[in-house]
């Protein structure tokens, strides 16, 4: 379980790497990519759990961070008084009405023997409740989008604490995955795919449309940070003595303590993660979850509920994908329902799990720094070769224009080659399985 | 009760572009299935091929109106789709050489072939926006309008309007015929029926002497063309956004595997409930009804079941409830 | 002695790991049947495997008609004019009859119509159900499917590996008959069969294996009535 020598030399050499960028680029971008390499080697940990030790294939990663994301804004955000009366109740009322159609619908089909009868007695069941619901939800909806819709126009969330969203978003997307891996685990693993698929997209679109729940593509901006902020501690002493022995301005330096500050918080939740999983790993339940991993056949013949053991370490993995989504959005203090994107958030986390060795979880977390220093970095140093390469053209040129312009894209490309070299050469990743 | 302008509103919003998305979406369902059943694995890097195969019909659209070249009234993109079939064909067969040809020989597991269909397909999408960015390029041009609204209205004397775009009548013709060669060549050529014994059993394909490479091939080849197609008409009809075809990975997957995967026909049928699910469900059905509706009983709601923006919703959701029913598709997923 | 038309000689060799055939000897007359059968396990399958090209063999040689053929992949063997009826997945399922048949031919280039009507006329029920999807026929009707389908390349031998696994006695006495036609217009049959007895009776010749050896040879008719062999073999 334990990390080789080589292991930790290639994490040597990228805290090195970042050392360098904190040198010749700047602090704070150091530190911006070293937190956001933490949240990533948590979803792609999360993600591990289901690839690695189970074999089963998450491509609706982005959904599951999304809705960690939503849990702050329930949790960290003051609630709107105002559109509780307007509507709340009304919201609520709907919700319920919502579940007890489906409720019913499901009741209905295991209480009536199978025919023509029944399937008609489901469709009225929906139609009646869609109708009921639609009558409530509808303007309950409408009224509390219409309070203060500059800055509001949403129930807001409880005015908890923000580091509670962490394991509230972590809980979040257990349930939708344990929604998604009822329906689709036990049935053929490229349905699981689809599913997860198809289950992250209706997340985000419920993110963008619903209102009344988060703002929708208004976006709720600042949330409530669990790190002091660097504007806060410009005026402390330390800082400032700080930032004249590092030669940086004050505020840079409160920015990378502020930074420092969410790392310290990344590296306690990825420790404690890094250690239940290796030991979870390592017991006789995750040698189970390996042989059925390696054999479902054999380990279905032995009597073991394969498909419920799937669910589980589905749920699992999904939860720390809704954890890191709760730090990501605790960290920026927004969310944007907007700027999920499935390269970025789930195909992205694939490159990292591939990369740094599927099936290990210390390679995960050094496949996400990796990656996510590339993913950072490729783009400037596209750019900077756009110019070395269109030099000699003219300033006006169209074309040079052009490629400079696309020399954003060359990240997608290098993310890519990354991934089918890794894949072709070391298929077991940097830090294969052991 | 004014039951023909009924029928007419409904076609004009509906019924006519949910034919042309589903025809569109056929096209790409189609190759889904045929990368499926031969090569065996799910091609996530679909939708981002059909982007590249599109970007290099635009390039070639364009060429050709720089040179003046025009085939008016139907649209300068069609002469340029055989360079496009050119373009991603070799395209698709470099990236089966040099990626999944390896996998192949040490018969890798599927999820394998999966994973490197992921690095294509991050490689294609950015070539794809290396080429036109990410934003919204229209490349249609020629007439427009088959018979606008107005000139419905002026010929029939009815209230409600009914359009035809070219690019509607377009997609709908040419993906008709495409679906009547593709059969043709499946069940009466000689490499066709080599490629459905091949996807039938594989062993006994090479103990009659079948070349599996030669059947890898034509797959390709025939999923490059399904692809241009597609991606051109759906180009001409919505105009061309990387992301947005990238997002019809969703749809065309989900009617690959609701008609059955591996079945052609399923993949067809699949590709029009998906469409025609997607439209119904999210279309505002207030104006059809008030025709039908007596006096007085008008719908005063929009009578939109779901907003626009749940249409993967309800993709997924027919996906789920079938699946449940049929775990194999409507079509039993006979392989080919 | 004239060599006879097929012979895979002194064969040794298994699938990477330790051998399973030791010095095993298989042959086969012009026009002939020769029968393979042994106990479970005894490397029956594995020794026709071995003639076809399909193991790799460490020892011996295999010869079609004097000709050195080890070293060919099956598929060249194939195109030399032998035919292969595998035991299980012999048919092309979702294809019809018809065009099993055809995908059979593949590697021909003439006319195939006269064959496929040969076939036709040897296993008259495929004719009726022609049009019809071959997954979807009973046992014993697949099994004349992939015997006619490895007959389509009119090959000299033809290799059948248990072709009356799980179909009823009255269809594997049918088959039987059909397999005698088929040697008697001058192909020769190779088969390896679970009912000895059975197939002992149309054999000309016959090889019982026990763990990858030849344990005795000899013709069919003197095989059943020797008195050890059906003691061991043939349940007494």
């Amino acid at each position: 379980m334990s990390l080789t020598a080589r292991d930790l030399g290639l994490f040597a050499i990228m805290f090195a790497v970042l050392a360098l960028v904190a040198t010749f680029q700047s602090p704070q971008l150091a530190v911006t990519i070293l937190n956001m390499s933490l949240i990533s080697a948590i979803m792609a940990l999360g993600v591990n759990m289901q690839w690695g030790y189970a074999g089963l294939f998450n491509v609706g990663i982005m959904g599951f961070t999304a809705v960690g994301g939503l849990a702050v804004v329930l949790i960290a955000q003051p609630p709107v008084p105002e559109a509780w009366a307007a509507g709340g109740l009304g919201v609520l009322l709907g919700l319920m009405l919502g579940v007890a159609t489906i409720l019913a619908a499901v009741l209905v089909y295991k209480r009536m023997a199978p025919g023509k009868l029944r399937g008609l007695s489901i469709f009225a069941v929906l139609v009646l409740g869609y109708v009921i619901t639609s009558r409530v939800f509808g303007p309950a909806t409408q009224a509390v989008q219409a309070v203060n819709p500059a800055s509001e126009g949403y129930l807001g969330g409880a005015g908890l604490p923000v580091i509670l969203a962490w394991p509230v978003g972590a809980v979040f997307a257990a349930g939708v995955a344990w929604l998604v891996g009822k329906v689709s685990l036990g049935l053929r693993s490229d349905y699981l795919a689809i599913a997860t698929l198809g289950i992250s997209e209706i997340v985000i679109a419920v993110l963008k449309h619903e209102r009344w729940l988060a703002r929708g593509v208004n976006n709720v901006t600042g949330i409530e940070r669990p790190v002091v902020r660097p504007v806060d501690l410009q005026p402390l002493p330390w800082v400032q003595s700080l930032a004249e022995t590092m030669g940086w301005s004050v505020s840079q330096a409160a920015s990378v303590v502020s930074g420092l500050g969410y790392s310290a918080l990344f590296l306690i939740v990825l420790a404690i993660l890094i250690w239940l999983a290796e030991r979870a790993l390592n017991s006789p339940w995750g040698r189970m979850m390996r042989a059925i991993r390696d054999n479902e056949v054999s380990a279905r013949a032995m009597g073991k509920d394969v498909t419920r053991r799937h669910l589980m370490i589905f749920v699992l993995g999904s939860a720390v994908c809704g954890l890191a989504g709760a730090m990501m959005v605790s960290m920026d203090g927004q969310l944007t329902p907007g700027s999920y994107e499935p390269l970025r958030f789930t195909f992205l986390i694939w490159v990292m799990v591939i990369v740094g060795g599927s099936g290990n979880n210390w390679g995960s977390v050094l496949g996400a720094f990796v990656i996510w220093f590339l993913w950072v970095q490729v783009e400037p140093a596209g750019r900077w070769l756009m110019e070395m390469l269109t030099s000699g053209m003219s300033l006006e040129s169209e074309l040079r224009r052009h490629l400079l312009d696309s020399a954003a894209y060359m990240r997608l490309l290098t993310m890519g080659l990354a991934l089918l070299l890794m894949l072709r050469f070391a298929p077991r990743g940097l830090i294969p399985e052991r | 009760m004014e039951p023909l302008n009924a029928l007419v509103s409904v076609s004009n919003f509906m019924l006519i572009p949910a034919l042309a998305y589903g025809s569109q979406l056929a096209l790409g369902a189609l190759g889904i299935t045929l990368i499926f059943s031969i090569l065996r694995f799910a091609h996530f890097a679909h939708g981002d091929t059909m982007a590249l195969g599109t970007v290099a019909v635009i390039g070639g659209t364009w060429f050709l109106q720089a040179q003046g070249i025009s085939i008016a009234p139907l649209p300068t993109a069609l002469l340029a789709i055989p360079f496009g079939i050119l373009v991603l064909g070799l395209y698709l067969l470099a990236a089966d050489r040099l990626v999944y040809r390896y996998y192949r020989r040490v018969k890798a597991k599927p999820m394998i072939f999966v994973m490197a269909s992921l690095g294509v397909m991050f490689v294609t999408n950015g070539i794809t926006r290396l080429f036109l960015g990410v934003g919204e390029t229209r490349f249609e041009d020629g007439q427009r309008f088959i018979f606008t609204v107005r000139e419905f209205r002026e010929f029939t004397g009815l209230a409600e309007g009914l359009a035809l775009r070219s690019a509607q009548a377009i997609t709908i013709v040419t993906a008709l015929v495409v679906m009547v060669v593709l059969f043709w060549f499946l069940n009466r050529t000689r490499a066709g029926k080599s490629m459905r014994a091949y996807s039938d059993n594989e062993d006994l394909a090479l103990l009659s002497g079948i070349n599996p490479e030669r059947v890898v091939f034509i797959t390709w080849v025939i999923t490059a063309i399904l692809l241009v197609l597609a991606g051109t008409l759906y180009g001409l009809d919505k105009g061309f956004r990387p992301f947005n075809y990238f997002q019809l990975l969703l749809p065309m997957f989900a009617a690959a595997i609701l008609g059955g995967l591996g079945s052609p026909l399923g993949a067809i049928v699949g590709a029009y409930v998906v469409a025609f699910a997607e439209m119904g469900i999210t279309f505002a059905w207030r104006r059809v009804f008030s025709y039908l509706a007596p006096d007085g009983f008008e719908p005063t709601t929009m009578m939109q079941l779901l907003p626009v923006d749940y249409k993967f919703a309800v993709t997924f959701a027919i996906l789920v409830i079938v699946l449940l029913f049929r775990p194999t598709g409507i079509f039993k997923g006979k392989v080919l | 002695m004239a060599e006879p038309f097929l012979i895979g000689e002194a064969m040794t060799g298994g699938y990477g790991g330790a051998d399973i055939l030791h010095d095993c000897t298989i042959a086969v007359e012009k026009g002939q049947i020769a029968v393979i059968v042994g106990p479970n396990g005894a490397g029956k399958s594995t020794a026709m495997k071995a003639v076809f090209g399909m193991l790799k063999l460490r020892q011996g040689s295999v010869r079609l008609n004097g000709e050195e053929i080890s070293a060919l992949t099956p598929q060249a063997r194939v195109a030399k004019g032998m035919g292969f009826v595998p035991q299980t997945n012999n048919i092309f399922p979702s294809m019809t009859v018809e065009e099993n048949l055809e995908m059979g031919a593949f590697i021909r280039r003439d006319e195939i119509r006269g064959t496929m009507e040969q076939i036709y006329e040897l296993f008259p029920i495929l004719r009726d159900k022609r049009w019809q999807a071959a997954g979807e026929l009973s046992g014993g009707q697949r099994q004349q499917v992939a015997v006619g389908r490895a007959l389509m390349t009119q090959p000299t031998v033809l290799m059948l590996d248990e072709p009356t696994a799980g179909v009823s006695p009255i269809v594997m006495d049918e088959l039987f008959d059909r397999i005698i036609e088929i040697a008697r217009t001058g192909i020769s049959i190779l088969m390896v069969e679970q009912n000895a007895r059975q197939a002992l009776e149309i054999a000309d010749k016959g090889y019982v294996l026990v763990q990858g050896a030849n344990r005795y040879t000899d013709t069919g008719a003197a095989l059943l009535n020797d008195p050890d062999v059906r003691k061991s073999f043939l349940g007494g």
